[in-house]
């Protein structure tokens, strides 16, 4: 059996559908069978509410709770797990540090992210800028999709408290450069945010070791449960944010003239958390760290660049994003002149490929790259050759049926 | 997987290659009656239409639309067909090619070329490409009769 079967047979959807040629991964990752598992073992052994009780079944729920919390620490290498804040997603943890750490910003100062952005890390601070008069400032991106880095020390000026960007794009696949963002962002005093969704899927992280102040994923991304995300932040950050949400589990007391903040991570974790996504979660970031991710990632590599080289020969079809392939995760959008996005998935669908056309919520990228829409196909550990020669020759098939 | 395959070509039929292909309509008008820009914002299909009217019919439509095959088609149709028609018509029609969508009914006997649509009806993502053109052209016919000099002493809404 190949690595790649011996991938796949852990993940039930992807055994319950045999010729399906799943190439949507940075939309959604398929469910690992450990996080499934760990799901149904804890709704069917441990289900409590957490923080509330002190019955036994409510001390299990608190332990998953927190050893997941633990888990996410690890895998992100943070130095403690009360640097973990659960949140529903990565666009929920965005929304909290705009919020949050937001209202701590001046009018006049600035949030510079780039024009790569996924549209989370893009309309939030467009919100923070109406409501309280920051400055959003770009990096501009390269023809290829890449940023910009000769604008640093222009875009990250003084006035500068935040930089964030995405690790990868969920376009082009471009990697940040993170250490050249950082070393910038370091010189001026600013914090540095990492969206790190297209990232996650391709084994754990080092924020330390990346030298970054925030970091924010999906649960869904990497192989996990919809509905549970991660917000990591240096401790003294997190210790100095204001609440975002009110209610219950955030408060040290409450009375009827006011109340009090709980310590990080709790303060910014109000109401009864997604319990059982979270212990998912935790489950499937154990799975990932158990792996040698140095082969994955060179077959991973491998097929990104088998998928670019047989795209370059279709004629019809313009690539978007940086060469070489190492320059990007395993991720490949592509534009096919006088096809829509949409007709092509059609066609692929029809096929067994599921792929995404459209503007992967990326409109301000695209707009740079000079395209409406494009079609994408993102490759996770689960792939194999077998699909990238099933999209190639699909790809020439829906030309066909289109033209 | 040959039956998708099949399935993918009745949707991609000819005819709605030709309609995409031809593009009737596509242009602007010099003096329109009113003027709508609508898009599907998830999935970027977008129609800038023009209609003029008279005397509530309509008697001329331009668009330029950016988008699948499939809206392509459909607004390519409404600048074939569309004239002549007025917002009872626009109504009716829009209401039929729902219901073939919907696999509710077949086409009417006057307007068979909406047949051409009836495979989208098994892709539900779909309906809302080819329903845009006539919402485009549905929400032209309001704002023309809104401005229409009839209308102008019951309705204040001519600004
Ligand atoms: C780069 C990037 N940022 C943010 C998000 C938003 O993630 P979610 O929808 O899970 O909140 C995505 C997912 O599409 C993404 O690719």
């Amino acid at each position: 059996m190949s690595e790649a079967s011996a991938l796949r047979a852990k993940f039930p959807l992807l055994v319950a559908n045999p010729g399906l040629h799943y190439l949507d991964s940075a939309a959604t990752a398929q469910l690992h069978r450990s996080a499934l598992d760990a799901v149904v073992a804890h709704e069917t052994g441990a289900r409590a509410n957490v923080l509330r009780g002190s019955y036994r079944l409510a001390e299990a729920a608190d332990r998953a709770y927190e050893a997941a919390r633990q888990s996410a620490a690890r895998f992100l290498n943070a130095a403690s797990a009360d640097e973990i804040v659960f949140t529903g997603g990565t666009t929920a943890a965005l929304n909290l540090v705009a919020q949050s750490f937001g209202s701590l910003i001046e009018p006049g100062d600035r949030v510079v992210i780039s024009q790569a952005e996924h549209h989370s890390n893009f309309v939030p601070w467009q919100m923070l800028r109406e409501r309280c008069g920051v400055e959003l400032a770009l990096i501009p991106v390269l023809p290829d999709g890449t940023l910009d880095l000769a604008c640093l020390a222009q875009v990250i000026d003084g006035r500068t408290r935040l930089v964030a960007v995405t690790q990868c794009s969920n376009v082009t696949g471009a990697r940040t450069d993170v250490a050249a963002i950082a070393a910038a962002a370091r010189k001026v005093g600013a914090k540095v945010l990492l969206d790190g969704a297209q990232a996650v899927q391709h084994g754990p992280q080092d924020v330390q070791a990346m030298g970054v102040d925030f970091y924010a994923f999906s649960g869904h991304k990497c192989f996990g449960p919809g509905g549970i995300g991660v917000l990591w932040a240096r401790a003294e950050l997190l210790a100095a944010m204001p609440p975002f949400h009110g209610g219950g589990g955030m408060i040290g007391a409450v009375t009827a003239e006011g109340y009090t903040w709980a310590e990080p991570p709790r303060r910014f974790e109000a109401g009864t958390p997604p319990i059982a996504q979270a212990v998912g979660l935790g489950a499937a970031l154990d799975w990932m760290m158990d792996l040698d991710w140095v082969p994955i990632h060179a077959r991973e590599g491998a097929m990104c660049e088998a998928l670019i080289d047989g795209l370059r020969r279709i004629p019809e079809v313009r690539l978007l994003g940086p060469e070489p392939s190492s320059a990007r995760a395993p991720i490949v959008s592509f534009d096919i002149a006088g096809l829509h996005p949409h007709d092509i998935c059609q066609v692929l669908d029809a096929q067994g490929l599921a792929l995404r056309g459209g503007h992967h919520c990326a409109q301000p990228l695209l707009a740079a790259l000079g395209v409406e829409a494009c079609t994408r196909a993102s490759l996770a550990l689960y792939n194999d050759e077998a699909d990238v020669a099933a999209l190639l020759a699909g790809i020439v098939r829906a030309i066909g049926v289109l033209r | 997987m040959n039956g998708a395959m099949s399935g993918i070509d009745a949707l991609y039929q000819e005819a709605i290659k030709d309609y995409a292909r031809a593009d009737h309509g596509h242009g602007r008008l010099d003096a329109a009656s009113a003027a709508v820009r609508l898009d599907n914002p998830l999935c970027g299909d977008r129609i800038s239409l023009q209609v003029s009217l008279a005397a509530g019919r309509i008697v001329a439509i331009a668009h330029e639309t950016k988008g699948c095959l499939l809206c392509r088609a459909a607004a390519s149709l409404l600048g074939k067909r569309g004239p002549g028609l007025d917002a009872t018509g626009v109504t009716a029609t829009t209401a039929a090619l729902e219901a073939i969508l919907e696999q509710r009914s077949p086409p009417p006997t006057d307007w068979p070329e909406l047949g051409m649509f009836a495979p989208a009806g098994g892709h539900p993502s779909r309906h809302k490409c080819v329903l845009l053109p006539f919402r485009a052209l549905a929400q032209a016919i309001q704002q023309a009769d809104a401005v229409s000099p009839a209308n102008q002493g019951a309705d204040h809404r001519e600004h």
